[in-house]
């Protein structure tokens, strides 16, 4: 049985065993059939030529875990960010564990999807915001049939989270081949403020396959960080579907770090749904072997007076591929845009490659859109320099690689995570570098 | 300390050095000038280690040993320093950070252990007050959007960190104004000592009176046509390349 029969078949069990409101069911019933008419996009959809799912379809998942899945805390610490205090939610084969948990309803809901979308409390929320934001695309609507949990976070109006919030989804391998689903959903009300750090880990070399999907709002003013850190190991996947919605003069960043896994596939969808929004897409991807890491990103411009900034590193070695697929559409109606987007690459190989396609949709007369792509090696002369002073070859390639990937770095707003990706650089780099930042 | 012998090299079957000889000893300041494209840059990278051109004969000896073989940062360890004509801009790395690794690495490569934080910032901090470099400067990215009195400042600002034994300044002067020559040009004298040796190379004869050099030699096509004192310099100012070139067809 082909995993869309498999899944299709799991689905009534699946809603039987939830206890969900009726307006909830109805919204899962809705996208089940999405993706049984749509299934998993192949390479001849166009948004998906250079990455193919065949391979990650392929195995029997199961898609609960049935095992004891209990883990200490000791053994997983160092995949969180322990040199600051955050809240976590912390899932492990998708369900939630509370004792590795630190969540809050003072002021700020940081809490699970499950709660919420249970819960008389949360319904107002809800019913506003879920799926709202999430395009009605297949992958999308797989997961809405499915997610059980994830994170919730709601942010009132004028109100910050004290401290980052750390989401890590734990796999345990217990199970041979896994397919987990998780859901979160963000909602900054008007002015008021979040980071988030999510981060996917499987804990030994099993499959997982996780279908993820974040909807982010972002009311006027409102703020929003969220870093992705995706360095995971080779037999782990990710399809990572992020939609986020921004109002009146919101700033919205996402930063994604991926350093590892077997394919990651990034969908980010940024709406400019009000005036004097600014959109700001980073990423840095540093991989090697066999990996593939796409990033597939949207910047719909709605209205006037907004910016757009994009900003992809990656550095490939061995035989990875890579593929960045960037668009900007631009309305008729969204005079005075400012839209960047550029995208660098190193190839470390020559058995390794990259994909890059910007694409512009410009309907406005009155708009500044630039892009960039380059493909190329590391620059002699700046290693020749190096050398001159004494930096051996290794060193000084590390040397470049990292400030290659460093102005990405400058936007990052924790300098306890800054410092920690700077590490997991030169960890992926094979090279202590030694710097104080 | 360096002895060229018979130095032959090129880049992509094309020749360009032609049979160069010539020595330094410790303590000796050696200005090489010479007209555009006469060889002044090739032979400065060929000494460092820059892999693009060929040594197709002669030696290079440094301190009595062959430095042929030597890759371009066992070459800088081994005390040879190349001052840019063009520093390279490395956007992302720091001057400190940039600094503090090759002083790392240069002590790694001798077996040392790394330089105590509090001696490093010490040295950077003398050695930028000799070069009246302003601290913030030294955070910013290595040469990106440096004017370039501001690159060859920090060119000799790493030199004057690096200390190393032999010194060859490739068109430092070029692009510097007066004030920036001057401060240069202290900073370079301030280094010189009895047991290092510095080569100037220069277009013209400027920035020799400021680093007064022992011994001018002249770079016409690949080759040392005219050795001689200081007082070469200035006659070549007088008189141009030309007579050298008029000298040698007679």
């Amino acid at each position: 049985m082909s995993l869309k029969d498999k899944l299709l078949s799991s689905y009534l069990t699946f809603q039987e065993n939830t206890d969900l409101d009726n307006s909830i069911h109805d919204i899962k019933d809705e996208a089940i059939k999405i993706f049984e008419e749509h299934g998993f996009p192949t390479r001849k959809d166009e948004n998906w030529k250079y990455t193919s799912l065949n391979s990650l379809t392929k195995p029997d998942y199961s898609l609960v875990s049935h095992a004891d899945d209990a883990i200490e805390f000791k053994d997983v610490k160092k995949y969180f960010l322990n040199d600051i205090d955050t809240y976590k939610i912390v899932f492990i084969d998708g369900v939630y564990s509370s004792y590795l948990s630190e969540t809050t309803h003072d002021g700020v809901d940081v809490c699970l999807l499950s709660s919420a979308l249970t819960k008389p409390k949360f319904k107002q929320v809800i019913d506003v915001y879920f799926n709202k934001i999430a395009k009605k695309e297949s992958l999308t609507a797989l997961n809405t049939a499915f997610a059980k949990e994830g994170a919730y976070i709601y942010v009132p109006k004028s109100r910050a989270v004290n401290k980052p919030i750390q989401i890590v989804h734990f796999s345990t391998g217990n199970e041979a081949n896994l397919m987990l689903q998780p859901r979160n959903l963000i909602v900054a009300e008007e002015n008021a403020e979040v980071q988030v750090i999510e981060r996917h880990q499987s804990l030994n070399s099993n499959a997982v396959f996780t279908n993820s999907v974040t909807e982010i709002y972002a009311g006027k003013h409102a703020r929003v960080d969220y870093y992705k850190i995706q360095n995971d190991k080779e037999n782990a996947s990710l399809i990572d579907n992020t939609h986020i919605d921004q109002q009146e003069s919101s700033e919205v960043s996402v930063h994604t770090f991926s350093f590892g896994g077997k394919l990651t596939r990034n969908n980010l969808n940024f709406y400019q749904n009000g005036e004097h929004n600014n959109s700001i897409l980073k990423g840095v991807t540093i991989i090697e072997d066999k990996q593939h890491v796409d990033h597939n990103t949207l910047v719909h411009h709605k209205q006037p007076n907004c910016e757009s900034h994009q900003d992809y590193k990656g550095i490939f070695d061995d035989k990875s591929t890579g593929v960045f697929n960037g668009k900007v559409v631009v309305d008729a109606i969204a005079q005075k845009i400012n839209a960047y987007q550029s995208n660098n690459n190193i190839l470390i190989s020559d058995k390794a490659s990259i994909n890059s396609k910007p694409q512009l949709e410009i309907f406005a007369d009155d708009v500044r859109c630039s892009h960039g792509c380059t493909i190329g090696q590391l620059d002699e002369d700046a290693l020749f320099y190096m050398r001159s002073r004494g930096i051996g070859i290794k060193e000084g390639r590390a040397l470049l690689m990292y400030a290659f990937a460093n102005n990405v770095l400058e936007s990052v707003k924790i300098p306890q995570l800054k410092a920690r990706i700077t590490n997991l650089i030169a960890d992926k780099l094979g090279v202590n570098i030694g710097f104080d930042l | 300390m360096l002895e060229i012998k018979n130095l032959n090299a090129g880049i992509e079957d094309k020749d360009i050095l032609k049979g160069i000889d010539l020595k330094v000893n410790a303590g000796e300041v050696h200005a090489i000038m010479g007209p555009n494209g006469s060889g002044k840059s090739t032979l400065s990278s060929v000494v460092a280690g820059k892999e693009e051109y060929e040594v197709t004969g002669g030696d290079i000896l440094f301190e009595n040993e062959s430095i042929l073989e030597l890759d371009a940062e066992e070459r800088a360890h081994k005390g040879v320093f190349l001052s840019f004509q063009y520093p390279v801009e490395i956007p992302g790395v720091s001057v400190t950070n940039f600094i503090k690794t090759a002083i790392n690495e240069t002590r790694k490569a001798k077996g040392l252990e790394d330089m105590p934080a509090s001696d490093m910032l010490k040295m950077i901090r003398e050695k930028s007050e000799l070069l009246e470099i302003d601290r913030k400067f030294l955070s910013r990215s290595l040469n990106e959007g440096f004017s370039g009195g501001e690159k060859k400042r920090n060119e000799i600002f790493q030199m004057a960190m690096l200390e190393p034994k032999l010194a060859i300044l490739d068109e430092t002067d070029s692009g510097l104004d007066i004030d920036a020559l001057r401060i240069v040009s202290n900073g370079v004298n301030k280094l010189r000592s009895k047991d290092n040796a510095v080569i100037v190379i220069t277009h013209y004869q400027r920035l020799l009176e400021y680093i007064v050099p022992d011994f001018v030699h002249v770079l016409v096509d690949g080759k040392i046509v005219k050795s001689g004192g200081k007082e070469l310099a200035l006659e070549l100012e007088e008189k141009g390349y030309d007579w050298v070139k008029a000298e040698l067809t007679a």
